[in-house]
């Protein structure tokens, strides 16, 4: 068995996992970092625009206010405003100190950082470094982190159960996906920065490490998952060749100049969206996508085209885009210097996640923290572009610290008796035990949750599809109870897959139970059967909480913002056309939300 | 699932010596070894017998208004050697510590790797850190002299159009100049020279000329892209311009106009 | 997957399974092509339909993170970005990286190259250079490449250095020279590694035969923008004795790295990189 003893124990090494644990250590509690694959592989690397702040270094106008406000409205104003007030606020030194760890970011001629366009921000402000922004991210802190005293990672472990004593977290227990050990790390406080949760669904732009583990683990330790029914659709992922269907194409393609356009040639965002076209916000720009596939109006793959070689000379390509110009070209064999790419939405981020504090992190159980991409409340029911990358920075730095503070306060770590030991290791190799199954698999199995989720919980959902989906995630689950695996403890993918296929059942329930309950159309959540957008929902957060064993969906109230708070809203270039809930409306002025009042 | 024989247990997952061959090239992986050990043979027993043993008055290789590059600059014609030694040392140093050539002849002649991921028969290896392959650092103590010589060939070739007050337009002249602008390209696109004209700087703005020297640095750079061809071509244009003046000494009519 | 999407081709895979100890072998396995499939898909074929236990390492799928190099029959290649219709005729061979000890499978432990990591300073500025920084674009231009590496470790894999000589130990390897030289080309950086990366690094057992370039998924010019660069600054700080005199002359720090950092950290670090003392001598 592998044991740690430690102050701060962080599941997760990617961009606000490394963020956390650097803070923590720094603030000199021992921190042990836990991650499913090797360290600096995780789902950083996959974002490539950029990180949003509003430095004004480009357009000068821009501001953390202007930036907070695009923000809420690309939100649907049902995010938490607060985390949204100090994350606009205090992005902008997380970019200047990821500058000082030594990370690039492409200049302006006047040599300070650069800011490109992205979609639904009023102005351009995602820094970036060409198309690997995310990778630049990784890569500085990962070489921060390995040089911070106090810091040990622990690389391919899967963590499977939290420990609690009385209400408190006290570690977790897991396994190492190598040797197949037990792996047991007693801590003081725990920070969940587990990431997404894309795997469920057939068209995703994530990794295998996609599947809710950590969010799944503290919802069964008692915490609040929120805003589960918005996970985002890329709106622009590959579609041919079959296996590279889903893989993203980054929306600083359009940032640069890139447009789509359908079978026909024209520009249809032209249509949708006449003032932000295709930097429209990703919920919008993906169901227009998708109309118009269903329209009749596809690529030959069934997607949109996606130009920038008529926008763009070939040397600019290469140069801002060299990524996306190698992954057309080695997978598909498309020149994108030349040709049109096919894209289709895809399954990329999940807005929901545990329910925190804004100022800490805090989830519901206590000595638990949350930050990234399982934590939720910062972007509401659509996330912007270039949010993901600065939410990591800012909130993976406050949840370490936090979680640093907790340990030093209740430094407490209770040890796990013998027998509970022996029932939880039963428990983790309980799908190797009678060898394999013969009928069954866990890959069959996750292929049968990526087809219904993706079908019945997918871009557009209704009662009817989202109840057959509640059927086809219980019959699922009576399946991965029963499922068993050949071969030993030593580097088995099936066994693991198994405890991935649990973990996305979980997740999955509380995606299609919340979906069920919000009886509306709002981001990224399309209701066929409710296409509205309804101010009464506007009010309330949806969180997924165990109760007695069963999944129970429940109401929160948003947080309100003041009215300082609501005014700055206007300041975004989208104000005008945006939809303004009446209680906020009225703070503005009656007729506030309209355009005339904003000029 | 049918198990093949295993292999063994301590190297478990050697591969042939082909297999790298099989998925990139169409000729066998020797090939280019073997061409490479035949060019460089070929060149060296070439000078050789050139510098000591070519006809001619100790044994330097002039016709017309020609000098061959083996021996130019021309400073001490008679003496107890041959004058190549006072030129040959040079380019020969310079393209020994080359850092193509060194990659040529440790793939080629010391089969450090004959070629990538296949096996290797030596087993002692410490690479550039022991005498003589660590003199190779001292690759721009070669390069300095090579300038000079360069310098020279271009006046030769110059030197040719003049034939007593006429314009002499020879064939040649071509060669020779020929030969001076891939030397130059060679020499100028030299991994050492792209270090000392800007390449070792860190900070091209903080300094006095970084900005010149940025350009100079890009410029060589993109000479340096193709430093193998030029390598090459420099080398091959070396020994035919030679070969020329060789003819025309042994008596070869100089195709020419002269004005 | 569809019927529309097979090609009508049956592969054969030959992928290498087994473990440290104990029994070896290659498995072949019959594995229907898709349009435009690679490797990975292939593997994962085999993983999902024939064999559950059979253990590959990747993540992104998308040539981005790196996870999954092996040896595709017999060149050290990512196999998310090996499309199997650029591969000749007959069997594919998978095996695992063979630089690095075996661990299960496909899969290889590569622990050693973050230990590696961690011999290398950080990324390291002068307290007193204020944020936000001013920098010239020209000044990081020739980073990028750099930065692009994506840690796939199939450099380090080709190495013969590592793979045939087992001088592993005292070897950083092609992509830790591509680290260091990142950090030492930074504009901002102000200490100096150059004696590190010759002394524990084994800068000198490169003898620059490129074939980490050759693997290179990123096509960074490791050796011609990497390697050879350092060597030339090493050989600025160790080797050249013009150099070492030019420096006792200005009465300078030692000829020893470390020591040089705090002079660097006034005129940029670049101040021993400087060439005008060797060309004035041609």
């Amino acid at each position: 068995m592998i044991e740690r003893e430690c102050d701060v124990l962080v599941v997760g090494a990617g961009g606000a996992g490394m963020r956390a644990a650097i803070a923590a250590a720094e603030a000199g509690c021992s921190t042990v970092v836990v991650t499913k694959s090797l360290l600096g592989k995780a789902h950083t690397v996959m974002a490539e625009g950029g990180i949003a702040a509003g430095i004004g270094n480009v357009d000068s106008v821009d501001s953390w206010e202007v930036h907070f406000a695009d923000t809420m409205l690309g939100g649907h104003v049902i995010n938490n405003w607060r985390m949204v007030e100090l994350y606009a606020h205090e992005v902008i030194d997380r970019v200047y100190e990821l500058e000082r760890w030594g990370g690039l970011f492409d200049r302006t001629p006047d040599g300070r950082i650069m800011q490109r366009a992205f979609g639904a921000h009023s102005w351009r402000r995602l820094a970036h470094v060409g198309d690997r922004t995310g990778l630049e991210l990784i890569r500085t802190c990962q070489d921060r982190l390995v040089h911070t005293a106090g810091a040990e990672v622990l690389m391919e472990c899967t963590l499977v159960r939290l420990l609690l004593s009385g209400d408190a977290v006290g570690g977790a227990i897991g396994y190492d996906r190598n040797s197949g050990e037990l792996v047991l790390i007693r801590a003081a406080a725990v920070v969940m920065a587990s990431g997404g949760w894309g795997r469920m669904y057939r068209h995703t732009s994530n990794s295998w490490e996609g599947t809710g583990d950590g969010a799944a683990m503290a919802y069964e330790a008692g915490a609040e998952l929120q805003d589960m029914e918005f996970v985002q659709f890329h709106p622009t992922g590959m579609v041919w060749p079959p296996g590279a269907r889903g893989i993203l194409v980054t929306e600083g393609v359009r940032g640069e100049g890139g447009i789509l356009r359908n079978s026909e040639g024209e520009r249809f965002m032209e249509r949708y969206d006449p003032v932000k076209k295709d930097l429209s916000s990703r919920d919008v720009v993906a169901r227009s996508i998708y109309k118009e596939v269903q329209a009749g109006r596809g690529s030959p793959h069934g997607g949109a085209f996606l130009d920038i070689a008529t926008r763009l000379p070939a040397a600019e390509i290469h140069r801002k885009l060299p990524s996306m110009y190698e992954q057309f070209h080695s997978l598909a064999g498309v020149d994108i210097t030349r040709e049109p790419m096919e894209v289709y939405p895809t399954i990329h981020y999940t807005m929901g996640g545990l329910r925190v504090d804004a100022e800490t992190a805090a989830t519901t159980v206590p000595g638990l923290y949350a930050a990234g991409e399982c934590a939720a409340g910062l972007h509401g029911a659509n996330r912007l572009g270039g949010n993901s990358l600065g939410d990591i920075l800012v909130f993976g730095r406050r949840a370490g610290e936090a979680a640093a503070e907790h340990a030093r306060s209740r430094p407490s770590k209770p040890a796990p008796s013998g027998a509970q030991l022996r029932e939880l290791e039963a428990l983790i190799v309980e799908p190797l035990a009678g060898g394999g199954d013969t009928v069954d698999n866990p890959y069959t199995l996750h292929r049968d949750l990526q087809e219904a989720m993706q079908d019945d919980a997918g871009i557009g959902r209704s009662e009817e599809s989202l109840t057959r989906a509640l059927g086809a995630i219980g019959e699922l689950r009576e399946r991965a109870a029963r499922v068993r695996v050949a071969g030993g403890r030593v580097l088995n993918p099936g066994w693991h897959a198994c405890w991935d296929a649990r973990f996305m059942l979980t997740i999955s329930e509380a995606i299609v139970r919340s979906a069920l309950e919000r009886r509306e159309s709002r981001g990224s959540q399309w209701r066929f059967d409710f296409p509205d957008e309804e101010d009464h929902w506007s009010r309330i957060n949806l969180v997924a909480v165990r109760r007695g064993g069963e999944m129970r969906v429940e109401e929160r109230p948003v947080p309100l913002m003041p009215d300082e708070a609501v005014r700055r809203l206007q300041q975004s270039r989208f104000f005008p056309t945006a939809v303004i809930p009446a209680h906020y409306a009225r703070v503005i002025g009656g007729e506030a939300a309209s355009p005339e009042a904003h000029a | 699932m049918a198990a093949e024989a295993p292999p063994a247990v301590a190297r478990p997952h050697r591969e042939g010596l082909g297999t790298w061959g099989r998925l990139r090239r169409a000729t066998p992986w020797w090939a280019q070894p073997l061409t490479v050990v035949a060019a460089l043979a070929a060149f060296t027993g070439y000078s050789i017998w050139t510098s000591f043993f070519g006809p001619g008055p100790n044994h330097v290789a002039e016709a017309g208004p020609y000098l061959s590059p083996f021996f130019s600059p021309l400073w001490w014609k008679t003496g107890p050697v041959t004058p190549a030694l006072w030129v040959l040392w040079s380019p020969l140093g310079f393209r020994a510590t080359c850092y193509y050539y060194r990659k040529a002849y440790y793939r080629s002649f010391f089969w450090d790797p004959p070629a990538c991921a296949v096996g290797e028969i030596r087993r002692r290896y410490r690479g550039e850190t022991r005498l003589p392959l660590v003199l190779n650092n001292l690759h721009r103590f070669f390069w300095y002299p090579a300038v000079i010589v360069v310098v020279f060939l271009w006046i030769e070739a110059f030197e040719t159009f003049d034939d007593r007050g006429h314009l002499y337009l020879g064939l040649g002249t071509l060669f020779l100049l020929l030969n001076a602008v891939l030397l130059s390209a060679y020499t100028f696109g030299c991994h050492a020279f792209r270090h000392l004209a800007g390449g070792g700087l860190d900070c091209y703005s903080c300094v006095r000329g970084g900005k010149s020297r940025f350009r100079l640095w890009r410029g060589v750079s993109v000479l340096n892209a193709n430093h193998p061809m030029w390598a090459w071509v420099s080398m091959f244009s070396v020994v035919w311009a030679e070969v020329y003046v060789r003819l025309v000494q042994a008596g070869m009519p100089d195709p020419h106009l002269r004005f | 997957m569809t019927d529309g999407q097979l090609t009508g081709r049956t592969l054969t895979l030959r992928i290498f399974r087994g473990l440290p100890e104990g029994e070896q072998s290659y498995a072949t396995y019959a594995v229907p092509e898709v349009v435009g499939m690679v490797v990975l898909d292939a593997v994962h074929f085999v993983q999902r339909n024939l064999d559950t236990d059979l253990a590959c390492r990747w993540n992104c799928k998308a040539a981005k993170c790196g996870s999954c190099g092996a040896e595709v029959n017999g060149r050290p290649a990512l196999m998310c970005k090996t499309r199997v219709d650029t591969l000749s005729d007959g069997p594919i061979t998978v095996q695992p990286m063979r630089s690095f000890p075996l661990i299960k499978d496909l899969v290889t432990d590569v622990s050693r190259n973050y230990e590696i990591n961690r011999q290398i300073p950080q990324f390291t500025a002068a307290p007193d250079d204020g944020s936000p920084w001013r920098i010239d674009q020209m000044d990081i231009d020739r980073l990028y490449e750099f930065r692009r590496c994506i840690e796939c470790f199939l450099c380090q894999d080709v190495c013969h250095v590592n793979r045939s000589h087992a001088l592993a130990p005292q070897f950083f390897g092609p992509r830790f020279f591509v680290r260091v030289a990142g950090l030492e080309m930074h504009p901002k950086d102000i200490l100096d590694r150059r004696e590190l990366v010759r002394e524990e690094g084994g800068l000198g057992l490169c003898n620059i035969t490129k074939c980490c370039t050759e693997v290179c998924p990123e096509h960074i010019h490791i050796t011609d923008n990497a390697i050879i660069p350092l060597k030339e600054r090493v050989a600025d700080e160790h080797w050249d004795p013009l150099r070492r005199l030019a420096r006792r002359l200005r009465g300078g720090p030692g000829t020893r790295g470390g020591e040089a950092a705090p002079a660097g950290a006034l005129g940029g670090p670049g101040d021993g990189g400087e060439g005008g003392g060797g060309a004035g001598a041609a």
